[in-house]
């Protein structure tokens, strides 16, 4: 393998043959709904997120035009409400949080570490169903009648005094999470028992060290919000006095609780992406990952403080002083590791060969928007400056920038790179390109403003704001960035779509990356290799100074 | 282009704008560094190292542990100044001095009670002296609220069942956004109202007058204050805003089309039935939304209104802020099978500038009582 060179794009190899593939072997409908296969979950998970993206960003389009007049455009108070709690539940329950691991991970996991399947194969296909399930209830609810709460679901107002579907969503919230512990620990078990022969723990690919990381958070976290939602369910109910000072509960309870949980989950989004990211930045520069090592190890390191620094989102609660002043201590070191890993990617890049293809685009856009929200991220961890600013759009802003600049760039660069492996088809590499670009921009120009504005003070959740005239231009500008960035996740829907019809044969390895995925057939056998591998390289083994000759010589024939 | 359309930042009038626009700037100034230095060798290295390009790859480097400390130790070190800087910023804004003016909150869905040391409450609109040392105790009667002051630097939230504190101490004179900060069910938005700090000697005279600023009204005064009790303002403002709400600046003995193509002067019997029966008839282009005020005023109300309507229906502060003032009113009264007196009263309590006193005593708690009669 380390002395590849890069087969370009288009001119991709032969058809591998009639030979059976994960997704010709079987064409019922049955065949897929009861199936085992890893790779076959790993779609019937892409097409369920694709649908609960499109859905959370139509919601995402009503917000913004809402919000273009300081008295709202169409809207009354009510319904904007349900609207941006539908947005942030659907996007944060069912697309974030389980995008990257469950259709990247449990695509590629098994994969890359030579294994057949995942070590739990019906616990997987459990999961999809457990997630369809919470998919459906939670749709329903913000549908029929819709929730009112915020996605956050702060209690007294989830369990006493909002009048609408709280609990129906809750009990979806509730299944969603045991559909992310059944993958975490599906994950964490194919890791520790299923490598193949030769595949030692520092020649994993890094994309698996995060999908590890992520599932011992996933095992550990969501736990401790599901009790709690259910806590809250019965508050609701059966007027159980948890968390309602009127029963004799504590509100602010309810905040530790939930944000030990949803402060991880944000590593659940992010660490996936994080893996991602260190593949395809090494694939295009065809270099080892710079420092592998410290990569690997931060992500453990983030998802071991992760569990620590929940008090930072209540620094103005009523929470002890000096108990907040640990807490932002921990999230000052929590900022560490994402340094560690942003500046090994850019030494990666030093002295490589770097294609610059889709994927790798949208991974230097990643780069962009994590730097801002990552160092955002220090404004709100230095306790003065969080008191001016939290909860209002420098809020918003910043958890954009982690949550659609960190995992949904991270997904999109993943499914563009391992695209040709889960379908066998080329897309069009130029569209592709400059739609990254488009993303890019897009996003800057919607989440930019919402920090002015936030740094001015406007409140998050706010429906109207014609007293405070002032942050309109913001407002517009957020929502001119939001148009652009609609059509930047619409056009990917269209082309790769169209290559599934049209686009060329793949090959095994259009990319001329390294790494066991690429040495099976695209799209692989559902046993996943015909031969059992035997690892006996490094990871990343490639060779950017060998490249460079061929490639220099490859050029110096041309022209002659 | 008019850089007064685009402001970059709150005014700063009290005494942590100081030292928490000096952090902000700061942590924005390493930030900025960090981002652009950090992101030019991304860029610089995918340009220069792009495939095919004759750049010099001899002696690739995959592991260096100086540099990985370097990397570790200087963000480790930086991060530690900023914390503890941060952490003093916090630990001001937390310790009120020992002899600060206590000021009792009570937040509810949707507005902010205020009670000052003598009595004096308001609703919606905090009066503060400038340069003396205010310390907010607060406590919600329903769900979580946050007390939230943008031009102050500070905020803390209103929690029920306890009470919190919060204190700042004003430095500028003028009208300051207030806002409710966490997010509390379907009127949150409008949950706010303004911080009007004072000279000491303006605001000693305002809490002499039991927080009255005016003590006989003009007609014109009472349609303005009324104009501002029951909410007007939150649709009627300066401009015109089909299809909710027309501006009525200047309606006086205009000449209205109607949706059927009729047309009428606005006079005093017009002015009368559109307050009373909005829906009789309509603007052309408007929508049937506005609630009817028939059998809710008293015809002495109405008059005071017209009188205000009459003369220009300017508000003597500006729109905005009367229509911040009662937060909320319209979809109250939506939300109430036939408004009665009960309602005005209970927002007549609020309203904007001339708050009223209830006497001297206090009485946060007596406040918590109301609250079976006004829970929706």
């Amino acid at each position: 393998m380390s002395t590849t060179v890069t087969t370009p794009i288009g001119s991709g190899e032969a058809a591998p043959g009639p030979r059976l593939n994960y997704l010709t072997n079987g064409h019922s409908l049955k065949s897929w709904l009861l199936t085992e296969d890893h790779k076959r979950i790993a779609i019937l998970y892409l097409i369920s997120v694709s649908f609960f993206f499109m859905l959370g960003g139509a919601f995402a389009g009503m917000i913004r035009y809402e919000l273009t007049s300081p008295a709202g455009n169409v809207f009354e108070s009510d319904a904007y409400n349900r609207i941006f709690t539908a947005h942030g539940a659907i996007m944060v329950f069912l697309f974030l949080l389980v995008a990257v691991p469950a259709v990247l991970g449990n695509f590629l996991v098994p994969l890359m570490i030579g294994a057949r399947d995942l070590a739990f194969p019906r616990i997987n296909l459990l999961s999809w169903y457990l997630y369809t399930a919470a998919g459906s209830l939670i749709l329903i609810s913000c549908i029929s009648g819709g929730v009112d709460a915020g996605w956050t679901f702060y209690t007294p107002y989830s369990s006493l005094y909002s009048n609408s579907n709280v609990s129906l969503c809750l009990v979806g919230v509730f299944l969603g999470g045991f559909s992310s512990i059944t993958t975490g620990v599906n994950f964490i078990a194919t890791v520790h028992r299923m490598r193949a022969p030769g595949m030692t723990w520092f020649r994993l690919p890094l994309f698996v060290w995060a999908q590890y990381a992520t599932g011992i958070i996933m095992m550990l976290g969501t736990p401790v919000v599901a009790i709690t939602l259910l806590c809250v369910i019965f508050e609701r109910t059966f007027q159980l006095p948890i968390f309602s000072p009127e029963l004799g509960g504590d509100p602010v309870l309810f905040q530790h609780m939930f944000w030990f949980y949803s402060h991880p989950a944000v590593y659940i989004m992010v660490l996936p992406s994080f893996g991602v990211i260190s593949e395809v930045i090494s694939a295009f520069s065809r270099k080892r990952v710079f420092g592998y090592h410290f990569v690997a190890f931060s992500s453990l390191a983030i998802a071991f403080l992760g569990f620590l620094v929940w008090g930072h989102h209540m620094f103005v609660t009523s929470q002890s002083m000096y108990q907040g002043v640990a807490f932002s201590l921990v999230t000052f070191l929590l900022a560490v590791p994402s340094a560690i890993k942003i500046f090994n990617w850019t030494a990666t890049m030093a002295k490589g060969n770097i294609h610059l293809n889709s994927p790798m685009i949208y991974a230097i856009g990643f780069m962009g928007l994590f730097l801002i929200g990552g160092l955002t991220g220090l404004f709100l961890a230095a306790m003065g400056m969080d008191v001016h600013l939290t909860a209002t759009y420098f809020i918003v802003a910043h958890f954009h920038y982690v949550m659609v600049g960190g995992t949904v760039m991270g997904f999109l660069a993943g499914l563009h790179f391992w695209w040709p492996k889960m379908t066998g088809k080329l897309f069009n590499d130029n569209i592709a390109k400059w739609n990254a670009i488009v993303v890019f921009l897009g996003f800057n120009l919607t989440f930019f403003p919402q920090f002015i504005a936030g740094w001015m003070g406007m409140p998050r959740r706010y429906h109207y704001y014609y007293f405070a005239p002032e942050f309109q231009i913001y407002n517009i500008l957020s929502t001119m960035g939001a148009t652009v960035l609609g059509i930047g996740f619409v056009i990917p829907v269209i082309y790769l779509i169209k290559s599934l019809f049209t686009g060329a044969q793949a090959g095994d390895n259009p990319w001329g990356a390294h790494g066991l995925e690429w040495q099976t057939t695209s799209p692989p056998p559902t046993e996943n290799f015909y031969y059992s591998p035997i690892i006996t390289d490094d990871v990343y083994d490639y060779d950017p100074v060998a490249e460079h000759e061929a490639i220099r010589e490859l050029g110096a024939n041309r022209q002659h | 282009m008019n850089l007064a359309n685009f402001p970059f930042s709150p005014p700063a009038a009290s005494n942590f704008a100081g030292e928490m626009d000096t952090l902000f700037y700061a942590i924005l100034a390493l930030s900025t560094v960090f981002a652009v230095v950090t992101f030019a060798y991304v860029i610089f290295y995918a340009i220069k190292y792009r495939a095919g390009s004759s750049a010099d790859r001899s002696s690739p480097v995959y592991e260096n542990m100086k540099l990985e400390l370097i990397w570790i130790g200087f963000p480790t070190i930086l991060a530690i100044i900023f914390f503890v800087w941060g952490a003093k910023v916090y630990a001001d804004l937390r310790i009120p001095p020992k002899d600060a003016k206590e000021i009792y909150v009570v937040g509810k869905q949707w507005m902010w009670h205020i009670q000052h040391p003598n009595g004096v409450r308001e609703n919606n609109t905090l009066h503060v002296p400038i340069d003396t040392d205010i310390k907010l105790t607060m406590i919600a009667q329903d769900v979580i609220h946050a007390f939230y002051i943008p031009a102050f630097r500070t905020q803390f939230m209103v929690v029920p069942g306890r009470y919190t504190q919060m204190w700042f101490r004003p430095t500028m004179i003028g009208k300051f956004h207030l806002f409710c900060n966490m997010y509390c069910g379907a009127q949150h938005s409008e949950m706010g109202g303004s911080v009007i700090v004072m000279s000491k000697r303006d605001y000693a005279e305002w809490l002499a007058n039991n927080g009255s600023m005016r003590q006989n009204l003009t007609p014109i005064q009472a349609g303005e204050k009324l104009f501002s009790k029951i909410g007007c303002g939150n649709c009627h403002g300066p401009a015109d805003l089909p299809p909710r709400s027309p501006s009525l600046f200047g309606l006086y003995n205009k000449t209205r089309e109607m949706d059927n193509g009729q047309k009428f002067v606005a006079d005093e019997t017009y002015i009368r039935e559109s307050i009373l029966r909005p829906g009789e008839k309509l603007l052309k282009g408007y929508a049937n939304t506005m609630p009817m005020y028939d059998k809710q005023l008293t015809e002495d109300e109405v008059m005071a209104l017209i009188a205000f309507i009459k003369g220009g229906a300017v508000p003597s502060l500006p729109a905005s802020n009367i229509a911040a003032s009662v937060p909320g009113h319209e979809a109250q009264v939506n939300g109430k099978a036939g408004l009665n007196s009960n309602a005005l009263e209970f927002n007549a309590e609020g309203a904007d500038a001339t708050p009223t006193s209830r006497g001297k005593d206090l009485s946060v708690g007596a406040m918590a009582a109301e609250k079976g009669d006004q829970k929706r």
